[in-house]
């Protein structure tokens, strides 16, 4: 079992948990992820670990309520324990000095940027950040995000907080400002990461998306993570999850997150009437 | 010498109109009285050639003999000094080709009832010999040795490794990715054929011998090889058996509703989505299912979905009945449920609607050319033979390759290009100190039995090394 030391609601729907898992602290590294099941019937899902401590021998995931499993997860307080905490999963991204780099974070996609930012700053790089949501209540870890960034750009769809507008408009402008980009990162939902890599690739600038698509083990067994990434399928949980993001099949991805539509709502109709 | 006694006793079946719409198991398991008639047909030959065509061994003709006598505490532990998983031997195992088929009886068509037999001991064990009594232990050979083996992986070959070094004497710990042990006895054999109470009943057997089991540790992520052996172990055992499922790479194979019959088989049998919603993990249930593949995963497939409630489940292989890789029993359980068989048939592509979920499977019809490298006749195209085949479920069950993590995270392991890693065919030896490997990471997805015989033989040759 792995023990909750910390849990902080960052947002609503979006939870903090901060782990026991000593042996997971030692190996993590900025873009891998854990699997987790929260007990003997809960299903494996995939999450992205947030943050570590080798010291602590801990590690933090940030998740956002979106069906029966996250409800469940979202219920346990500090203290409370969960079956299996495994990782670290997947290709660590890729940190090196590039020079400058716009880091776009979207939602739940923020605590993924985060430590990657974090890495990037350290290996030396300029790091410029857009960090987008809808609205200012579901806005976390700006302080976080800016304390790695030289600079910083925040927007909400309702223009409740920052910039109104979405996150791609001030990453066109940071193409076009005549400052060099390096490189891009974009981590947030499906249809953000298309739209981002689609505003850079006119200029050809490398733009690193992270993909989630349903998995079951995580460690490249089953297949049910596959996608598309420059016409050749690739099992997303150990080839990624960060790939090229002018070469994947956005919407081949987009459908393949759709396949358990029905069963995700009968799951949290019936979650949901035994919660009444 | 006595008359030979050639009428073999039937094992009672579930009706197949009942089991096709229940995951219970199929076979039912002999009584006692029929496993002492069964027993009773054995003529105890002076050359026991069903014990030289056991991969691990055991002593046949003696546990049946203590059968014959009644005495089954007596045949438990003559079964289990050699096999720490006849429970799961006496169902999965191949016995109609290794120690039936080197039966004296089997020249007279009626080979004893091996598997059957097996699985009556391990099963009156369970149901009369209390976990809690000490288990029948073989002789252990010597001390505590004070020396620690990590064993990789926990299917048949762990399992076995890890049992036989407890007995040594030496410390072992198994190292298992998933969160329950027992590997592909528990994501994928289903449960109508080899229960998981069973296989958690020999998993546990195997934790009472000594060995620790280190679940959710994922090797190559958690710590690599080199760590483990850095760490204070004096031998590594690969057990990791062929995990990575493979693909036809056709178009259309990425639509909604085509799984790897790794990815179903796992939701179904690990992750109980038979059981959806009580437990979270869903499947999707077609009406008309098809099974790409003639392998025992591609029959255990077709015979989940059928259970999942499919109306039409398809077998679609390229080559025709004979040549059908999996055991003739399970294919006669398949027929006899109603799945249909497409044989000669192979996909060109899979046909899918704008929501890209998939519609159908476009197949050509084939013919057999002349044998290939495996002596097996070369299915051909025919040309301008396609035909379509409607279809809202796809299982692709061709196989599977060992699982890379390892290997790529490790220094001085020699692989082959399918994959697989050398190891020495006798010793299980690689050719990295320390590191030996066997089962199906060495010779790509073969049986439990052929996994067990590698971990078994192993484990012999590590503790020689040990104890040298």
């Amino acid at each position: 079992m792995y023990k909750i030391l910390e849990r902080e609601d960052l947002v609503p729907g979006i939870h903090l948990f901060k782990i026991e898992a000593p042996a997971v602290a030692q190996k993590a590294r900025a873009g891998q992820f854990v699997v987790v099941r929260i007990d003997e019937k809960g299903e494996r899902i995939p999450l992205t670990i947030a943050d570590w401590d080798k010291n602590e021998g801990t590690v933090t995931i940030v998740f956002m309520e979106v069906g029966a499993t996250t409800a469940r997860l979202a219920l346990l307080k500090e203290g409370d324990a969960i079956a299996d905490f495994v990782g670290p999963l997947g290709v660590p991204a890729e940190i090196d000095k590039y020079g400058t780099v716009v880091c776009v974070a979207g939602g739940v996609g923020t605590a993924v940027v985060a430590p990657i930012a974090r890495a990037l700053k350290e290996a030396g790089n300029k790091i410029f950040t857009i960090l987008g949501t809808r609205s200012k209540d579901l806005l976390f870890w700006e302080d976080v995000l800016s304390g790695v960034s030289d600079r910083m750009i925040v927007t909400t769809d309702d223009g409740s907080y920052g910039r109104k507008g979405v996150v791609t408009e001030p990453l066109k402008e940071l193409l076009g400002s005549g400052e060099k980009i390096d490189r891009v990162v974009a981590i947030g939902p499906v249809v953000m990461m298309k739209f981002c890599s689609l505003t850079t690739a006119p200029s050809g600038v490398k733009t690193v998306v992270s993909l989630n698509p349903i998995m079951v083990d995580g460690t490249g067994m089953c297949g049910c993570c596959r996608v598309s990434v420059g016409g050749e399928t690739k099992f997303a949980c150990v080839d990624g999850p960060d790939f090229d993001g002018h070469k994947v099949d956005w919407d081949l991805l987009a459908a393949r997150q759709r396949i358990y539509l029905d069963e995700e709502k009968c799951a949290y109709d019936e979650w949901q009437k035994s919660h009444s | 010498m006595a008359e030979l006694n050639l009428n073999r006793v039937e094992m009672p079946r579930q009706d197949p109109k009942k089991r096709g719409k229940n995951f219970n198991e199929v076979a039912l398991g002999y009584s006692l009285e029929q496993a002492k008639e069964e027993a009773s047909r054995c003529i105890q030959c002076k050359k026991r050639n069903c014990v030289a065509g056991c991969p691990v061994e055991v002593d046949i003709p003696d546990f049946i003999q203590a059968i014959r006598e009644g005495n089954m505490p007596e045949a438990v532990r003559i079964l289990k000094s050699k096999n720490a998983l006849p429970g799961i031997c006496g169902r999965v195992c191949p016995q109609e080709t290794q120690c039936e088929s080197t039966c004296t009886l089997a020249k007279k068509g009626a080979p004893i009832a091996i598997g059957r037999l097996e699985r009556f001991v391990a099963d009156w064990e369970r149901g009369n010999m209390p976990a809690q009594s000490t288990p029948p232990r073989p002789k252990a050979s010597g001390k505590p040795s004070g020396r620690k083996v990590a064993v990789v992986g926990s299917g048949p070959a762990g399992l076995t490794a890890a049992a036989d070094l407890a007995r040594l004497g030496h410390g072992v710990t198994i190292f298992e990715a998933l969160h329950v042990a027992g590997g592909v006895l528990m994501y994928g054999i289903p449960e109508f054929r080899l229960p998981k109470e069973i296989v958690q009943a020999e998993v546990d057997f195997v934790a009472s011998l000594g060995v620790k089991i280190e679940l959710d540790s994922v090797v190559g992520k958690l710590a690599t090889l080199d760590e483990i052996l850095a760490s204070g172990y004096d031998a590594v055992f690969l057990g990791t058996g062929a995990g990575l499922p493979m693909f036809l790479n056709i178009e259309g194979e990425n639509l909604n509703g085509i799984y790897s019959a790794n990815e179903f088989l796992t939701r179904v049998n690990l992750m109980k989505a038979y059981k959806f919603p009580e437990y979270d993990t869903p499947v999707k249930i077609g009406k008309r299912v098809g099974v790409i593949g003639g392998g025992n995963v591609a029959m255990d497939s077709a015979r989940c979905a059928l259970r999942l409630g499919a109306d039409d489940v398809y077998i679609i292989y390229r080559r025709s009945e004979v040549e059908l890789p999996a055991r003739r029993e399970e294919v006669e359980n398949a027929r006899e449920e109603g799945i249909q068989f497409k044989l000669l048939a192979n996909p060109k592509r899979f046909l899918g609607n704008e929501q890209n979920w998939v519609t159908g499977a476009e197949c050509y019809k084939m013919e057999l050319g002349e044998p290939d490298d495996s002596g097996r006749r070369r299915p051909v195209v025919k040309k301008g033979s396609e035909f379509v085949i409607d279809l809202d479920e796809v299982i692709v069950a061709l196989g599977t390759r060992p699982n890379p993590l390892i290997s790529s995270t490790t220094v001085g392991l020699e692989t082959t290009k399918y994959g697989t890693v050398v190891a020495d065919g006798e010793t299980g030896k690689t050719v990295k100190d320390k590191v030996w490997a066997g089962g199906d990471i060495v010779t790509g997805s073969a049986t439990v039995i052929s996994a067990m015989g590698a971990g078994k033989r192993a484990a012999k040759s590590i503790d020689e090394y040990l104890r040298g």
